[in-house]
């Protein structure tokens, strides 16, 4: 126990340790998440009139970037089966990593599920005996459990693994191979539970639409894995930890199969809509083409198919052999999917209202801060998970000083 | 790149780590710490704002509804009703009406009566306490008013902001909706707090102090039904209607769900609701279900009765009909 509170104590120690570099870039974020705290704040006071839902749209930008990042979040996996399932040993040097973004992006989806609560203060109104759980009836409630239950998983993984590296022992197999295991039908979990939210509410015919899960994570494996391969490269650039080019060709043989069945399955999607045209394709003629005068999403909409257009021709030619056209294609995918996914999904389910109105969506200065706030308070926490972490992957940070390599 | 690696953690830095605090450290170290928590305070000041007693302990740790008992509710609305008296300058009367047993509600509206004329959206803003801006702000009332266009029942065409100088207008006709009390409701499924429930009599209600807003069941809803409370209600002290239920009218707070409930502080108290009793043109009939010989089973059970959305499943007990 002494010996975990001394290692508790050294990684607080190491926090604080860096370049001047290190520092202004967690300054950064630490000022923005602040901002975004501030934002929140005037909400908390306000109420949601702060943001720029209303009763016709009542989700918006933070339920998008939430839809968005469970993706992220779950593409860990990507890392986790080629190296424990195919036993790919490249992949081991990186594994860790996909752990660690995971915790850090989970813990950004339930902040913005927090802030887009009315009443965050009675979240003990789900957890028995306080309160009443709407288990299993409410799709939500599912969705509590896989989330928070993926977090632990992932915590217990990642900090095991690192602290036995740091007491210079090898990690016992029972403690963390069968989480690993689990962890893989897990991340699987939580992104199609994500998914149900929205295919489980018959009102809503854009949503209630059985491709979605699988779009979801087609779209997800591209994403995450290409925010990992951007992630890989600065890590061993500005750190002492090798990561070779290897792992990041097994992500990017990953993301080009997944963007085409996203791709495909965005195909099929379309001519369903299309080709006969119901009622039912009201939300989505709104997103392409506008309906009834208004078309706030379309510029939106054929941005993220450009972009995405973009990224598998580039993700599919010999140019992203070349770790510059791989950035590019990264890139291009990263954002095109976040641009579809988040509020190109969301916002055309309640456009036009059940009732047949359309009212239009754009989110606030102080909603758009939040949610910056949230993005920054993401990046500090993985970047400090990472900056604490290496110095144990690499081995300079032992328990006895001695065992320690010297990285010179 | 070319690139000094060395710029995060150096071997030198890892050496500190195994060193015991020096004081320049520490000082160091709690100058930073001051800074950070003297941001955190400053991003944290909006919230002096909040009014004293909006949330209080009581709030916290009050329980789900059906979980209460009497005396704590008996409390809970009597605390409630100096809040609004403190906030408003109107004490008004909660009371906690039970669902009449033998009784289920059900409600039809005619559809070759109703004119458009949007009293009842009117009638239902001041029975029960919704928030509005000025005389025109409907926005939160619980029925909204579809303007259609003969030849089909096409909501997709419809409008509610229609705003001629006489209705109704030639070639339309006009569709008003609410919420249906369905009986398979998906926005009670969907809670995740069961915040939201149908009573024995068919109503569905929220408990506002239960409620989290997380604007699920407005998502599930089908019709358009549930309003929000995206800021603290406005009303002026003449608006406010005194006569309140826990589960219906009373003044809701800020960032919760509110919807129609067959006016139950009515209804459960042999009153019709607020929007039958204003139709001009009787297009609205209410009744008990469970009775044969009411005048809502006649219309079930003799004219030509369509049931919005029934595609959808729900099974409403809200039904539109025809004369001829």
């Amino acid at each position: 126990m002494r010996d975990y509170f001394t290692f508790l104590f050294r990684v607080w120690r190491l926090s604080f340790q860096g370049s001047w570099k290190f520092y202004a870039w967690m300054t950064l974020l630490s000022v923005v998440s602040l901002i975004g705290l501030n934002a929140w704040a005037h909400q908390i006071v306000d109420g949601l009139q702060t943001t720029g839902m209303t009763n016709q749209v009542s989700w918006g930008a933070y339920i998008a970037n939430f839809t968005f990042l469970v993706g992220v979040a779950a593409a860990a996996v990507m890392l986790v089966i080629p190296a424990y399932i195919y036993k790919k040993e490249h992949m081991h040097e990186v594994v860790l990593f996909g752990e660690l973004l995971a915790i850090a992006v989970i813990v950004m989806c339930l902040l913005f599920v927090t802030v887009d609560l009315g009443h965050p203060e009675r979240f003990h109104h789900m957890i028995p005996p306080f309160g009443v759980f709407n288990f299993p009836g409410s799709i939500l409630s599912w969705d509590v459990i896989v989330l928070n239950g993926y977090l632990l998983l992932n915590l217990h993984i990642a900090g095991y693994l690192l602290y036995c590296r740091y007491r210079h022992r090898e990690p016992t197999r029972m403690f963390y191979i069968p989480f690993v295991f689990l962890s893989i039908a897990w991340a699987v979990s939580i992104h199609t539970v994500t998914a149900f939210l929205y295919v489980g509410l018959a009102g809503r015919s854009y949503w209630h639409n059985p491709l979605v899960p699988s779009r979801f994570l087609a779209s997800a494996f591209v994403a995450g894995p290409a925010l990992m391969i951007l992630t890989f490269q600065i890590v061993r650039k500005v750190t002492h930890y090798f990561i070779g080019d290897k792992p990041i060709f097994t992500l990017r043989m990953i993301m080009t199969v997944a963007m085409i069945i996203n791709m495909f399955l965005l195909g099929c999607e379309l001519f369903t809509e299309f080709y006969s045209p119901t009622q039912h394709a009201a939300a989505a003629h709104y997103l392409y083409f506008g309906l009834h005068g208004h078309s706030g999403l379309v510029p939106w909409i054929w941005t993220a198919i450009a972009l995405n257009t973009i990224g598998l021709g580039l993700l599919i030619s010999p140019f992203s052999r070349r770790i510059v056209g791989l950035n590019l294609a990264c890139g291009t995918c990263f954002i095109g999917i976040w641009t579809e996914k988040g509020m190109g999904l969301i916002i055309p389910g309640f456009v036009p209202s059940p009732l047949g109105q359309v009212v239009e969506y754009l989110p606030t200065v102080n909603e758009t801060l939040v949610c910056l706030g949230i993005w920054s308070f993401g990046a500090l926490l993985f970047s400090w998970m990472l900056h604490v972490a290496i110095p144990i992957m690499n081995g300079s940070l032992r328990e006895n000083p001695e065992f320690a390599t010297s990285q010179d | 790149m070319n690139h000094d690696p060395q710029d995060t953690v150096s071997p030198r830095t890892i050496e500190q780590v195994y060193k015991p605090i020096d004081r320049r450290t520490f000082l160091k170290g709690s100058a930073v710490a001051m800074v950070g928590v003297a941001g955190l305070m400053a991003a944290l000041k909006p919230l002096l704002a909040l009014e004293s007693g909006e949330t209080t302990l009581d709030d916290l740790l009050q329980k789900h509804y059906r979980e209460l008992k009497p005396e704590d509710l008996k409390k809970i609305m009597a605390a409630l009703e100096a809040k609004t008296e403190k906030q408003y300058g109107v004490r008004p009367t909660i009371r906690d009406l039970k669902p009449i047993p033998g009784v289920e509600f059900g409600y039809a509206l005619n559809l070759t009566r109703c004119i458009g004329c949007r009293k009842c959206a009117h009638a239902c803003l001041k029975e029960n306490n919704q928030s509005r801006d000025d005389a025109q702000d409907i926005e939160m009332s619980y029925i909204r008013v579809l303007e259609m266009n003969k030849g089909a029942i096409n909501l997709e065409t419809s409008s509610v902001y229609y705003d001629p100088e006489t209705v109704p207008q030639k070639g339309k006709y006009y569709m008003p909706a609410q919420c249906h009390q369905c009986r398979q409701s998906p926005c009670t499924k969907v809670c995740p707090v069961q915040a939201t429930w149908q009573e024995p009599d068919g109503v569905v209600v929220v408990d506002y102090n239960w409620c989290i807003g997380c604007r699920y069941c407005m998502a599930a809803c089908p019709y358009d039904a549930r309003r929000f409370n995206y800021k603290k209600p406005s009303l002026t002290k003449d608006q406010i209607n005194p006569n309140q239920s826990y589960l219906s009218n009373r003044i809701r707070p800020k960032g919760v769900v509110e919807k129609c409930t067959f006016c139950l502080h009515r209804t459960r108290d042999g009153k019709y609701p607020a929007c039958l009793e204003v139709c001009p043109t009787g297009a609205r009939v209410f009744g008990n279900l469970l009775d044969p010989d009411s005048e809502i089973n006649y219309i079930l059970n003799n004219k030509r009765v369509y049931v919005l959305k029934e595609e959808v499943g729900t099974l409403p007990r809200f039904y539109y009909f025809f004369d001829k």
